[in-house]
């Protein structure tokens, strides 16, 4: 940390990043509401992220004055829904900077973009025999969809191990690629350990076979600057709901090529051109993948969440967050008895804990009564807590709306903790 | 108190520490296997039955404290009990955890069970509180498959 310790311990304003904390809570009413009579200490952020005032304005404002179907009706109301809803693509094409509108597909969320990929690439392109890698660190939504292909088609699942830190090893990965090798879908931003995988070099290395690779972006969006070119990813997934945007709705990014050759997904209304009953002509992307009505006042409302980030800058969040990560790593590794999990060099926002002989859910109780908001269990990704030999962790996971002042709260929160724990 | 401290009082900790009946049971005549995919407590029950009585019982597993000592308090309470007595505990005790009035006329009386009443004011946790129990009811009625909480 290169901050100056008076700064620092002020909590106010970081004068590395120029990041008014205090001024970006003001964004966030449901950060003023009291928990058991105390502050919301709201730090369960991967699991979903709170919504600014101007993203629940935009949904409330589409309602009001905007609602209609999109895509269909000639009158005036259908045009500015219709707008309202291609702007947000466009907003979306921007953020992750991608080449076409035509490849930001409207899906409910992360885990609907891997199942459409898994099954409208995977079934008419992977094949009996065939391999699928992906890592010891996916969410249960970056695994179960691939063993159903598996099941269906006959393909094996192959997985790429990590280490004690939760860093990906990456020549493991390397040594299961091979010629049976059709897919690779892994996680940009680990929500379980926090670890940012190196997954440029992932897709490189993917490429070299001529296999296509898939990222699961739902915890990286909200905190990495993504660039879909650059990354050369083929496939790119995330949810609105993380991002400070409504629930039930997400993107799936997809190269345009790999798209055009996919059969639809769902059937129905939207997604055709023409329909008889001898023969149904599919209508262009994305709207190929988009069959019925869709969560419109969700895409309108990530559009505005995105605009709302963008204007924070995406680079400012990440430096303050980054150092907001450090300062909760080193006070949390402090407290005796507690070890981290996830302790990878590139990691963000997510601050794993066991504490010595007490379970993750009675430390979740105890903070939840002094009004600290964090995830107990597996967080939807068991392999990785077999992999490190506990049931379940205690999580914190940050967002730029946090402060050290509630990092303060956490610490003290664990101590509590110990103190019941100690009584006996 | 706090409600905290009506939650994890002193004789929950101790079972939670240092569990009694912790251990596989040679020659049970009944066992079966609970889990709460929440939090990813796993228990097994074991029960030796002779005439219709709990002559030993005996989990082992790992869980929260809450789940740890709800299993160890309820191996306590139910040896020497008849499997009737054994069922109408467990009702009162559900009753208990889930802050229903106990004035059914099956009633039985709690002992220290009713150190679990804090439960009621923690939903979520009523699932760790029972699971023991709802596994031992597997167990006696022969289910032999695996009980989850979801």
């Amino acid at each position: 940390m290169t901050t100056s310790s008076t700064l620092t311990e002020k909590g106010r304003r970081d004068c590395l990043t120029g990041f008014d904390v205090e001024k970006v809570r003001e964004d966030f009413p449901i950060l003023k509401v009291k928990v058991h009579g105390k502050p919301l200490v709201y730090l369960d952020n991967a699991a979903t992220a709170q919504k600014p005032q101007v993203v629940i304005d935009t949904i409330s404002t589409y309602y009001m004055v905007e609602n209609s179907n999109i895509h269909r009706g000639i009158h005036f109301l259908s045009l500015q829904a219709t707008r309202a809803y291609e702007d947000a693509r466009d907003k979306i094409k921007h953020f992750l900077n991608a080449s076409h509108t035509r490849e930001i597909i409207f899906v409910r969320g992360t885990t609907e973009g891997i199942n459409l990929v898994a099954q409208s690439y995977g079934r008419p392109f992977i094949k009996e025999g065939d391999e699928i890698v992906i890592s010891a660190m996916e969410h249960h939504s970056n695994i179960v969809p691939w063993q159903m292909l598996c099941e269906q088609v006959g393909a094996k699942l192959r997985v790429i191990p990590i280490d004690d830190d939760g860093e990906l090893l990456i020549d493991e990965y390397g040594k299961l690629l091979n010629q049976r090798t059709k897919f690779v879908s892994v996680a940009h931003l680990s929500n379980a350990l926090g670890t940012i995988s190196p997954v440029k070099q992932i897709i490189e290395m993917a490429h070299r076979f001529g296999v296509p690779v898939l990222l699961d972006g739902a915890q990286a969006t909200p905190h990495l600057k993504v660039d879909v070119q650059d990354l050369d990813c083929d496939f790119y997934a995330f949810s609105g709901h993380k991002l400070f945007g409504p629930t039930g709705v997400g993107v799936l990014y997809g190269k345009a090529d790999l798209l055009e050759a996919m059969p639809p997904y769902h059937g129905g209304g939207d997604m055709i051109s023409s329909v008889t009953f001898e023969k149904t002509l599919y209508n262009v992307l994305p709207y190929k993948f988009e069959a019925g009505t869709p969560n419109i006042a969700g895409g309108v409302g990530l559009g505005a969440a995105i605009d709302y980030l963008n204007g924070i800058g995406l680079e400012a969040v990440a430096t303050y967050e980054h150092e907001l990560l450090s300062y909760a790593t080193e006070a949390v590794s402090q407290i005796p008895g507690v070890r981290l999990i996830g302790t990878a060099k590139q990691k963000a926002c997510v601050l794993s804990f066991v504490v010595d002989d007490i379970h993750a859910h009675d430390v979740g109780t105890i903070l939840d009564e002094e009004g600290v908001a964090i995830r107990t269990g597996h967080h939807c990704a068991m392999p990785v807590m077999q992999r490190f030999g506990v049931p379940a962790t205690a999580r914190a996971s940050l967002a730029f709306y946090n402060t050290r002042k509630e990092i303060d709260t956490l610490v003290a929160g664990i101590r509590k903790v110990k103190e019941v724990f100690a009584d006996v | 108190m706090s409600d905290v401290g009506q939650l994890y009082q002193e004789v929950i900790l101790d079972h939670y520490k240092r569990p009694r009946n912790f251990r596989k049971l040679d020659g049970a005549s009944r066992n079966a296997e609970g889990y709460n995919p929440l939090c990813g407590d796993k228990v097994t029950v074991y029960a030796k039955l002779e005439d219709g009585v709990v002559r030993d019982i005996s989990f082992q597993g790992s869980g929260c404290a809450i789940s740890t000592a709800s299993a160890s308090m309820m191996t306590t309470s139910l040896k020497g009990r008849t499997l009737a007595e054994a069922e109408a505990l467990f009702a009162s005790f559900h009753r208990l955890v889930t802050g229903q009035p106990d004035t059914a006329p099956g009633r039985v009386e709690l002992g220290k069970l009713a150190v679990f009443s804090g439960i009621s004011e923690f939903p979520i946790r009523v699932k760790c509180a029972t699971l023991a129990w709802h596994t031992l009811h597997a167990a006696l009625e022969r289910k032999g498959q695996t009980v989850s909480t979801e």
